[in-house]
């Protein structure tokens, strides 16, 4: 863990944009890795800030972007808790993208789980300098003050606010003693916490990334090859130079890197629309290239038939052959699951402005850092001419941590001398996204007489993310094996194939990420061997989850079958599993591990004329420490919606390289009409705080599928569910 | 040039007609709170009331727009604020970003019906979609205002 100082008297304080004179702590949080934390012990290079001005404002410096998460209220809540602060007068502040300010990417649900412990430290030794500074002033022991609410208290009940402790508490040095808050006594961890920035999204105040505006401007939107990584032969500008407010139209290249802009003719207006129709007018020849042959209904009988055979094994225990040789039953089934658009309701844009070699960027990025070292990279200059500026995110999941967009800006604003701002269409946005990856996906499994699973099989082929970062990639690499490979069944023999799937299109990691798949494939197969048992589906995956344990997944965290089966009976206590439904209707449930969370979720279903509708979600979740219990109970409500719009209409395919959807009317959303009731329920836990974003999604889609089934007795394994003509 | 007004205010601009509403209000007036999320009246992230009748703000060219009373989320109304508040005190919004759009939409309905049930809610909003899944407590909230109203009349 690392050290905490008071640096209310360094001179540095300007320049991470906080104002001097107030009682400043700061740290460093690099807790990635052990190395890392003695380097910086060394060189005391802080990235997280706390200020108590005189007038008792409390400054936090938030290093996580905003979008949607709820990481400023949070994460700053744990501050405020530990210090005794009063939540009324607690500023957040967003800082810029600055390796100062530790690991800033908003990815892979870890935000609380990383900085958990280190705020709490530096808001109790915050309480404990405030309590010194008021014993100081009063000449009594400290052990006679008490904080409380933004005040320090002596126990003759004199009393003073934080705020006219400042001055003395700047000249304390940290104290090498603090006592952390019992967990019974939390004011707002764990609480419903109002957000701090709801107040400027209700009236249209919040600045998102398409809401920055600079003087003079420029409005650029571009168009882009329709197959992934094609070029520009020739184009015609003339008609589009003819709408009005457009002022000019370059061609740009591609930058061949993971997160390179893609290059093609950038349209450069006075505004947005001009900007949008000049590129309409565009007549542009295309040198495809060679992901020209991609076609989404071949290819998913290619990576099928890959599954349908032998492929390369990751993991192989116990004897599967023989399980399957002395099977009483044996059971296997297909999964295919087409690509997914994260599609966040902001499209991407970004705002650049470079000036010789300095660069200022205005991003909705859930990766200030990667950020800035890709525009570091391209204008080839050094780190401190670089600031990105993180704006709120009209969404991300996943989408907002590839900054290809801003490198489009970048190469823009440098290229043509002026501040300009990128902005894609949703038409852009959906065609040229990095999708989340298409899966086929083949699981056999084995039956003893009395319904136990003897044997597992699992072979899945899809295009892998690492393809991305190294083009011909054509296997699952070890994060996307391991979610099949650490599955917590009890089972003996059992094996794991990969086979073969080369990308092409761009691949990356969307909400839930390789989740998805796995805990489609894993809970609909399970649902199946239930009743191929004769069991009734809940008793069935008690079983196969077995006796209580923890496993060793290589991980920081180890995986417990208890808290996985506890999430699972609380939904079946929650939605009352088993009691009679109206006619038509049926529950049927999903649990998975995922970001180190516990999730299980039953689904209320109806089935009418072949129309499916769903009307309850249960969830529960064991995610650990709970810092804000209304921002998780809020990711689960949304999660649902999410693994719904995937279940019923998520669904990108290519026709000749070229992506065939659009825009909302043909990739569909949930919408107000279609939903159910969530009803959620967090466990109460002191473990160390996991995933909260991305672990509702992935059981949704098959609790969906299983209900359908014990409604109709038929049995879907390929997503989405519209395309069978069920909504 | 075209004269709009705005939340009360009248603003001359030189724009095409054939110019959205959306873009004049954006990136030539430079209120930023109504926004873009599809250009194509799909998703509703962009509406405004138009003389008290919500409309999808990219599909409309400016010209319709001359003479009306345009009410955008930086403005007020009375149903509007109430809606805004039970937001707040819901904890609606998640990224934030359909949040004006499903405002203005909300508002449109109350100014009409003043109890509306969960099927009105759902088709005055249907033509909003929320990403970020915010939609029951979109209702919700919908719902606390008229209860908040109903007890103070
Ligand atoms: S931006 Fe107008 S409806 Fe989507
Ligand atoms: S709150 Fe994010 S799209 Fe609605």
């Amino acid at each position: 863990m690392s050290t905490i100082k008071n640096i209310s008297r360094r001179t540095f304080v300007k320049s991470i944009g906080l104002a001097s004179g107030g009682l400043i702590l700061a740290c460093n949080t690099s807790v990635f890795s052990e190395k890392e934390i003695t380097k910086n012990l060394v060189d005391f290079n802080p990235n997280l800030f706390v200020q108590l001005n005189s007038d008792g404002s409390l400054i936090l410096i938030a290093s996580r972007s905003e979008m949607g998460n709820g990481v400023r209220t949070s994460l700053t809540s744990i501050i405020a808790d530990e210090m005794e602060a009063d939540w009324n007068k607690v500023i957040v502040k967003q800082a810029t993208g600055d390796a100062k300010y530790g690991d800033q990417n908003t990815d892979g649900s870890r935000s609380v789980r990383y900085l958990y412990e280190t705020m709490r430290k530096m808001g109790a030794m915050a309480k404990a300098m405030l309590i010194s500074a008021a014993a100081k002033k009063w000449q009594v022991p400290g052990s006679e003050c008490t904080a409380k609410n933004h005040f320090v208290t002596h126990s003759s009940g004199e009393k003073i606010g934080f705020g006219d402790l400042v001055e003395i508490a700047k000249t304390l040095e940290t104290p090498k003693e603090y006592v952390l808050k019992s967990p019974k006594d939390f004011k707002y961890i764990g609480k419903k916490l109002r957000s701090i920035d709801a107040e400027d999204y209700v009236k249209g105040k919040a600045i998102f990334g398409l809401d920055k505006r600079l003087p003079n401007m420029k409005f650029v939107a571009i168009a882009r090859c329709p197959v992934t990584f094609g070029t520009v032969k020739s184009f015609d500008k003339s008609e589009a130079l003819k709408v009005a407010g457009v002022e000019a139209i370059i061609e740009i290249p591609r930058v061949e890197k993971p997160f390179g802009a893609l290059g093609g003719v950038a349209v450069i207006a006075s505004n947005t629309w001009a900007a949008f129709k000049g590129k309409e007018a565009l007549k542009i020849e295309w040198d495809f290239g060679d992901n020209k042959s991609y076609n989404s209904k071949t290819y998913m009988a290619e990576i099928t038939a890959n599954v349908h055979k032998q492929g390369k094994v990751a993991k192989d225990v116990g004897n599967i052959n023989k399980a399957f040789k002395n099977a009483h039953k044996i059971i296997e089934s297909t999964y295919q699951l087409p690509h997914l658009s994260h599609a966040p309701m902001e499209v991407p844009n970004a705002v650049a402005w470079v000036q010789g070699d300095s660069c200022e960027v205005w991003a909705p990025t859930q990766a200030p850092q990667t950020t800035r070292k890709e525009v570091i990279d391209y204008l080839k200059t050094s780190e401190e001419k670089v600031t990105i500026n993180v704006t709120f995110l009209g969404g991300g999941f996943g989408r907002k941590s590839k900054p290809d967009y801003v490198v489009e800006a970048v190469m823009l604003s440098k290229e043509l001398n002026a501040p300009v701002q990128v902005v894609w269409t949703r038409e852009d946005d959906i065609k040229h996204d990095y999708y989340h990856t298409v899966s086929a996906q083949y699981l056999k499994a084995s039956l003893d007489k009395n319904g136990n699973v003897t044997g597992w099989l699992h072979r899945f082929a899809l295009p892998s993310i690492v393809s991305t970062f190294s083009p011909g990639v054509d296997y699952a690499a070890g994060f996307e094996i391991a979610s099949a490979s650490n599955i917590p069944f009890d089972i003996k023999n059992m094996k794991i194939e990969v086979g073969k799937a080369l990308a092409m299109v761009r691949i990356g990691w969307l909400r839930s990420v390789i989740n998805i798949p796995h805990g489609f494939s894993e809970n609909v197969f399970a649902d199946e061997l239930a009743y191929a048992a004769n069991k009734d589906p809940l008793e069935f995956r008690l079983n196969l989850i077995g006796k209580d344990r923890i496993e060793d997944t290589q991980n920081e965290i180890k995986y417990n079958t208890a808290r996985l089966k506890n999430v699972l009976k609380i939904v079946v206590k929650n939605a009352e599993w088993g009691k009679q439904l109206p006619e038509n209707h049926a529950y049927g449930l999903a649990v998975h591990y995922s970001f180190y969370s516990y999730v299980a979720s039953i689904v209320e279903v109806s089935v009418i004329n072949k129309k499916v509708k769903v009307h309850n979600v249960f969830t529960a979740i064991d995610c650990g420490t709970v810092v804000n219990k209304d921002t998780v109970k809020a990711q689960m409500e949304g999660s649902a919606i999410f693994g719904m719009s995937l279940a019923f209409y998520g669904k990108i395919t290519a026709k000749d390289g070229a992506i065939e959807q659009s825009n909302y009317d043909n990739y569909k959303m949930i919408r107000m009409h279609e939903i159910p009731k969530v009803h959620v329920e967090i466990v109460e836990s002191s473990e160390k705080p996991t995933g909260v974003g991305e672990p509702g999604v992935p059981v949704i889609a098959p609790a969906i599928v299983n209900a359908i089934f014990k409604a109709t007795g038929k049995r879907y394994h390929n997503l989405p569910l519209s395309d069978y003509g069920l909504v | 040039m075209v004269t709009l007004r705005i939340n009360g205010e009248k603003h001359t601009i030189d724009v095409a007609p054939d110019m959205p509403l959306l873009w004049a209000i954006r990136d030539i007036i430079g209120l930023t709170g109504t926004k873009y999320g599809c250009g194509k009246g799909l998703c509703g992230s962009c509406k405004v009331l138009l003389d008290n009748s919500p409309v999808q703000s990219c599909v409309i060219p400016v010209s319709a727009a001359i003479g009306k009373n345009i009410l955008t989320i930086e403005g007020t109304s009375e149903n509007l604020q109430l809606l805004q508040e039970s937001w707040v005190t819901l904890n609606v919004p998640q990224c934030g970003f359909c949040q004006p759009g499903q405002l203005i939409a909300a508002t449109a309905l109350l100014d009409k019906n003043e109890n509306p049930t969960d099927k009105d809610i759902e088709e005055a909003m249907i033509g909003n979609i929320c990403r970020c899944g915010t939609y029951q407590r979109i209702k919700k909230a919908i719902h606390k205002t008229v209860e908040l109203k109903n007890q103070h009349s």
